[in-house]
């Protein structure tokens, strides 16, 4: 058997291969942290329950109305999208003049709220999710065996990514959403309807939530806790990366999955640990993150 | 009877927080007229600006514009009237390109100047149309601040200090613009500490002091008034 450091290749390839999958989630929703920060200021703690709720709604439409994965990859990130647009017009909108810290409880409280919820009623022990007929088994690479539905998530989470980050950086829409992360006030004094750019932000970056959770809902189970076991260690990607900056969410959160992974298969009494080791040397280093402007 | 003012502002008053800035402004900006507000440093003359706006939202009084009352609209409504501005601090957006600079504001009505032609009008733009915003000097800033609103089809166009800090061949090039602004027919309600600058395009005066306009007067009596000036700008 082929060995790296003395470790087998095959077990290095599958940590990696876990450490990218992981990644693509800690991407997904460090990306919307990202943006939802940057414009709104609010750093949203609902984060993980929106992902949750994707997943779940997810498991119900299979299981209480037969819709599979392929129409809920669509539903369930719409759905939360418009839910999250509505409590950011009814409840967050009014927090933006006080101190960011009522935002960051608001968005905590809810989290508890939603999660409390599905505790209730459906437990703390996780629900499986088949992955779909079309995603299901896998091929032998010849060095390792890759499950289909881990290759489709790597693949779709850089598709929804790169396809985010592009809306940001390359149109109309996402000059906008710039101009007013840095200067609200002026960019709505010529005319762009800024309090709707906002809800828009909000609802858009809980539905990319939303989308991480029902993609999840095959690898991980579908289970009430889902959001608040990952959201802690995707806030750390979000402050390695730097807060607001979207590139930064989106290398850092492949990057740190892959170092989560080389730790297990080097140092695995690290691995839980790894990244917050690494947030606190780039919060010594750089305060502002890997990819942030200095303020 | 003489034609309604454009603008037409009334017991204008604003605070910042506390503070009392703007003590009952009044004033009138008619149709193609390009207006000075006069004063010395911190007599409210920006704030008169913003408060128009709307970026001053503590405020009483009127602000008629093109008929209707300023006052109850929402930031972004305002400048949907027909209403440009070019802050004194210029605005111009670091993480956007010239080029997304030069296209983020919104058109606001019909017969704004095409990209093509603004880009004749400001030739060092459209070579640096790819560079970040703020990369460019500070006389292309100010250009650009101004050069986006050509686009939007405004009809009133607040510029705050566009000479501030800027070499006399910019501040005559920002000159040469104001009156090809005028010629266009858009009225300018211009704040300006730069008098020999304001003298070449203002057809009216306003002198502003501790948040109140004291006097107004057209271009062509300033040089009677010049004493009077002198004491109260401190020049």
């Amino acid at each position: 058997m082929t060995m790296i450091f003395g470790i087998p290749v095959q077990a290095l390839l599958g940590q990696l291969l876990v450490g990218l999958i992981n990644g693509s989630f800690y991407a997904m929703l460090s990306l919307g942290l990202a943006i939802i920060f940057g414009l709104l200021r609010i750093i949203n703690f609902a984060h993980g329950a929106q992902y949750m709720l994707g997943a779940f709604i997810g498991y119900l439409l299979l299981t209480w109305g037969g819709i599979g994965y392929w129409p809920a990859l669509i539903i369930a990130p719409l759905a939360v999208g418009l839910f999250s647009a509505i409590i950011e017009r009814l409840a967050l909108s009014r927090l933006y003049k006080v101190d960011p810290l009522y935002g960051l409880l608001f968005t905590f409280g809810l989290a508890l709220v939603l999660e409390g919820v599905f505790r209730y009623f459906f437990g703390v022990s996780g629900q499986p999710y088949a992955p779909p007929p079309l995603l299901a088994g896998g091929t032998n690479l010849g060095f390792m065996f890759l499950p289909v539905y881990r290759g489709w998530i790597v693949l779709a989470s850089l598709v929804v990514c790169l396809g985010t980050w592009f809306a940001i950086e390359k149109t109309r829409l996402g000059a906008y959403l710039r101009a007013a992360t840095e200067n609200p006030s002026l960019v709505q004094a010529f005319g762009v309807n800024v309090p709707l750019l906002l809800t828009l932000t909000y609802g858009a970056g809980a539905a990319l939530a939303a989308l991480a959770g029902i993609m999840a809902a095959p690898v991980y189970q579908v289970s009430p806790l889902m959001g608040s076991n990952l959201i802690i260690v995707v806030f750390a990607v979000v402050v390695v990366g730097g807060m607001g900056s979207v590139l930064g969410a989106i290398v850092t959160g492949y990057v740190l999955g892959l170092v989560e992974g080389l730790t297990k298969v080097f140092y695995p009494e690290a691995s839980s640990i790894v990244i917050f080791v690494i947030m606190a040397l780039v919060l010594l280093v750089r305060p502002a993150g890997l990819f942030g402007k200095d303020a | 009877m003489a034609e309604a003012p454009l603008l037409s502002v009334r017991g204008l008053n604003a605070w910042y927080g506390e503070g009392h800035a703007l003590h009952g402004v009044d004033l009138d900006v008619f149709r193609g007229e390009t207006v000075t507000l006069l004063g010395r440093n911190g007599v409210g003359k920006t704030t008169t600006l913003r408060a128009i706006l709307g970026l001053v939202r503590k405020r009483t009084g009127t602000i008629m514009f093109d008929e209707r009352d300023l006052i109850r609209l929402s930031l972004h409504r305002v400048a949907r009237c027909g209403i440009g501005f070019v802050p004194e601090e210029r605005g111009i957006f670091s993480a956007l390109t010239v080029d997304e600079n030069l296209l983020l504001p919104p058109v606001v009505a019909p017969g704004g100047m095409p990209v093509e032609e603004i880009f004749e009008l400001f030739p060092n733009l459209k070579e640096r149309r790819k560079s970040q915003g703020t990369k460019l000097s500070g006389g292309e800033q100010q250009m650009l601040a101004i050069a986006r609103m050509l686009r939007t089809g405004v009809k009133l166009l607040l510029l705050d200090e566009p000479t501030e800090g800027l070499a006399p061949v910019i501040v005559s090039r920002i000159g040469e613009v104001l009156q090809m602004l005028k010629a266009r027919g858009i009225t300018v309600l211009l704040v300006e500490q730069n008098f020999r600058f304001a003298r070449r395009v203002a057809d009216r005066f306003y002198l502003m002091e501790h948040g109140r306009v004291t006097s107004g007067f057209p271009v062509g009596e300033l040089e009677a008034r010049m004493d009077l000036l002198h004491e109260v700008l401190g020049v």
